[in-house]
């Protein structure tokens, strides 16, 4: 059940929960990673939906937290990666088509693993819980089923 | 205002490190849990709502307002058939390619160019949203 062990596993994660305590505590913002794309977006679409209040004022510190967790990822490649820089041998079509379902899927349902997993979970929402029950259940289902008919890498 | 863009980029950080250790950034792993081989992912998971449930819930009655900021806010959302729907899109999609938004971004950093691909086709869902079902 645990092939790789415990520990990369609960270190990452006390190291993601610390990360996002320490934004909270300093500057009161909840640092999640959907919202983004819609806030990025805002920059080059005027439809009133991507120009909404709290979008606007949110797009400049959410690129820099992309850019922070782009570069923390680096960080760990160039130190304590065992295998330094890697790819992925997924096919091509399943990122692409993955993708633009999470980035639908996670705008609508107004979260995603961290907005919902770390953030909402540890607001004690009920939304949140139900969205994580949600996305766990659907993701396994789906990620067995395309392991059923084969589809691999 | 520069200040807390350093505070921000320092916590994104530690996330972008913390996701690329717990091996977030490699999709492989990521779908051995959903294939119900690996269970790490929830210990991860579990982990880092448990520390951040902690500070969010405590540090408040301690401290008055954060150190830079006005007042320390709830996250609110409500639940309604939207945040269902979209979960359970986001599911597929996750189920399919491995990706998720914060593990997309610790992907890129660690050099799994491909995935740049799942990003920019995250851009363009979100897009199609905000577009058409608002």
């Amino acid at each position: 059940m645990l092939p790789l062990g415990v520990f990369p596993y609960l270190i990452g994660g006390v190291i993601i929960g610390i990360g996002v305590s320490f934004i909270y505590v300093v500057t009161g913002i909840h640092a999640t990673q959907s919202s983004f794309f819609s806030t990025t977006i805002s920059f080059f679409s005027k439809i009133p939906y991507f120009q909404q209040k709290s979008y606007l004022e949110s797009r400049s510190w959410r690129i820099t937290f992309a850019v922070g967790v782009i570069l923390g990822a680096f960080i760990y490649a160039i130190t304590l990666s065992p295998d330094g820089f890697f790819t992925t041998s997924l096919q091509w079509w399943r990122l692409l088509l993955g993708g633009f379902l999470v980035g639908f899927g996670t705008r609508l349902s107004q979260g995603c693993t961290s907005g919902h997993g770390i953030s909402g979970l540890a607001s004690l929402s009920n939304a949140s819980l139900y969205a994580v029950i949600t996305f766990i259940a659907v993701g396994i289902l789906t990620a067995l089923a395309f392991e059923t008919l084969g589809v691999v890498p | 205002m520069r200040i807390k863009h350093l505070i921000v980029f320092t916590g994104g950080l530690l996330f972008g490190f913390g996701l690329a250790f717990g091996g977030m950034s490699k999709q492989e792993i990521v779908l051995s849990f959903l294939q119900l081989k690996d269970l790490g992912l929830l210990i991860l998971l579990g982990g880092s709502a448990f520390v951040t449930a902690l500070t969010i819930n405590l540090v408040p009655k301690v401290l008055k307002k954060p150190f830079l900021g006005e007042e320390f806010k709830k996250r609110r959302r409500t639940l309604n058939k939207r945040t269902i729907l979209g979960a359970a899109i986001f599911g597929v999609g996750w189920g399919i390619s491995g990706q998720c938004p914060g593990s997309a971004m610790a992907s890129i950093g660690v050099g799994n160019i491909p995935v740049l691909l799942g990003v920019a086709s995250m851009f363009l869902g979100a897009y199609i949203m905000g577009r058409f079902f608002t």
